[in-house]
């Protein structure tokens, strides 16, 4: 079973870490993806870059809509994702429990549908 | 077969039904992987079981009949939607991939089927009502609307609670298993509360006109001698224990009117000596364990009270002693207003004031009536009469139950 995990975090939370520190929580977080990825069961992961950076696009009546920023504004942000494939529910709360973030931020981890869109 | 032998083999299958249909449930949801199809394999094998028992006589082992019985009844049925219905394709699968004889493997396994049920109807990516429901529906056998009753909701709500549920089981593939040793305090914990807020809630019913609601008690502690039995954890005996000691005071705790009586001034002879002397017999066997609990600690509370012969003569320094205990394992505010209150029956109702009055500056209580109550009382027994009557008024704004507000105004009235 795919699940994507979908790691938040308060920004202010992160700009109250040092760089040393920030550092410190990436290596960890990316020794972590790595020994994941050789028990072949994280598929993809990346971190993002911050909110700022975002952009919304819609479409209504046929015009394409774009604006600056997130769809809707909260505390916490979307700082990355992982996507994993393991047995069930238990091993994706084991795996979020273990990633670095889950100790200042939150992962929630949402199931993939594997039977389209229906 | 005349009419007698048949009614005769009707009201065993109705035996075997109330004693037996959690347990073949519990291995049917293993073995077909999905609560739906279980639950309707269930209905199946018993719908066989009242054709076929009154004709061909009992089975010797009635249960592993009604679960290999379900169990084809469901692969049957399986196999017939699944030419029709894609997404059934993979259950059929998996149903048909399990080869071993049921029979068999069935007695090794049942103890286990049970507690996967409680862990999977636990499981702390469920939302809390949604477990007490879950747990209630599958675990205990309520029906939808006695669950809505038991907690005054909609029958409505409940089996949207309940089919949420078990969407989520399904679709975010919660694992139908006991948690493993490193994982079982945490998940133990959750199951051990939905049990005591099952019991709390008929105990002390939170909202509504009646004092308690005696079938959500009896509830809970069948479901804690359940996991007793199953999962001898000095927790599990502790709340069990707790409960039991609970519910002794229950004739006790309201009058004949419906009216509140506080424990100082329950008639002790209406307390259940049965109850009470089971629940102190699981304490000793639980305070034998080196590991002691918030569970344990407050059953040993419980069990301080039952042993006194009324309010003077109860040992209030043990429990002081023992809060003192529970607010190192578990501190909570609540616990420290307990706390407050023996200390005022130990040292005499000032110094409880003072400890109420600084958990009230505090602020996290606020908006709890039963400190604006305890409060009240003492400032009544030091004779600073508006105080209390303002506190009385404090506690009655927040009160949401009919009984408690009676009291708060009798006694408001007395002043």
């Amino acid at each position: 079973m795919k699940y994507l995990c979908l790691i938040y975090v308060e920004e202010q939370i992160l700009n109250g870490f040092s760089n040393q520190e920030r550092v410190k929580i990436s290596d960890e977080a990316m020794a972590y993806c790595d020994t994941l990825q050789k028990a072949g069961r994280l598929l993809v992961a990346s971190p993002l870059h911050p909110v700022e950076t975002a952009t919304t696009v819609r479409v209504r009546a046929s015009k394409t809509l774009t604006t600056d920023g997130p769809f809707a504004e909260t505390k916490e942000q979307l700082g990355g994702f992982l996507m994993i494939d393991v047995p069930d529910l238990n091993d994706a709360i084991r795996i979020a429990a273990q990633f670095p973030v889950a100790r200042f931020g939150s992962v929630e981890i949402r199931p993939m549908k594997e039977d389209g869109c229906a | 077969m005349n009419e007698k032998s048949l009614k005769q083999a009707q009201s065993t299958v109705e035996e075997i039904y109330r004693a037996e249909s959690r347990r073949v449930l519990a291995t049917l949801i293993r073995l077909l992987g999905d609560f739906d199809t279980a639950e309707e394999a269930l209905h199946e094998a018993f719908m066989a079981a009242t054709e076929q028992w009154p004709q061909n006589g009992i089975p010797t082992n009635p249960r592993a009949w009604l679960v290999s019985t379900g169990r084809f009844k469901a692969i049957d049925s399986i196999r017939r939607r699944a030419r029709y219905d894609a997404s059934l394709r993979e259950l059929a699968k998996h149903s048909e991939t399990i080869t071993d004889d049921v029979q068999e493997q069935e007695d090794e396994h049942l103890q286990d089927d049970r507690l996967r049920l409680v862990f999977t109807c636990c499981h702390p990516a469920l939302k809390p009502e949604a477990r007490l429901a879950l747990t209630l529906r599958e675990v205990c056998g309520l029906t939808t609307e006695e669950i809505a009753r038991a907690f005054l909701t909609k029958p409505a709500t409940v089996a949207q609670r309940i089919v949420r549920a078990k969407n989520k089981i399904r679709d975010a593939r919660i694992p139908y298993e006991v948690p493993t040793a490193l994982e079982l305090p945490a998940r133990l914990d959750t199951v051990l509360h939905a049990i005591y807020l099952v019991f709390n809630e008929g105990y002390s019913a939170s909202f509504g006109t009646a004092l308690t609601r005696a079938d959500l008690s009896g509830e809970a502690i069948r479901l804690g001698r359940l996991l007793t039995q199953l999962l001898p954890e000095p927790e599990v005996m502790g709340l069990l224990a707790l409960m039991l000691l609970h519910e002794s005071r229950r004739a006790a705790r309201t009058s004949a009117t419906g009216d509140l009586v506080l424990l100082e001034q329950q008639d002790r002879s209406l307390w259940n000596g049965e109850l009470i002397s089971e629940g102190i017999a699981l304490l000793e066997r639980t305070l034998a364990a080196r590991r002691i609990g918030p569970y344990t600690l407050q059953a040993a509370i419980a069990a301080v009270h039952a042993e006194a012969s009324d309010a003077a003569r109860t040992d209030w320094a043990q429990i002081v002693a023992l809060y003192d205990l529970l607010l190192q394992v578990e501190p909570s505010p609540i616990v420290e207003l307990n706390r407050a209150v023996a200390v005022a029956m130990r040292d005499g109702p000032i110094k409880g004031l003072e400890l109420i009055d600084a958990l009230l500056m505090r602020g996290e209580l606020t908006d709890y009536h039963l400190i604006h109550a305890a409060r009240a009382d003492l400032c009544r027994r030091i004779g600073k009469k508006e105080e209390a009557c303002a506190s009385y008024r404090n506690a009655l704004a927040l009160t949401k139950q009919e009984p408690e507000r009676r009291f708060l105004e009798r006694r408001l009235a007395a002043l």
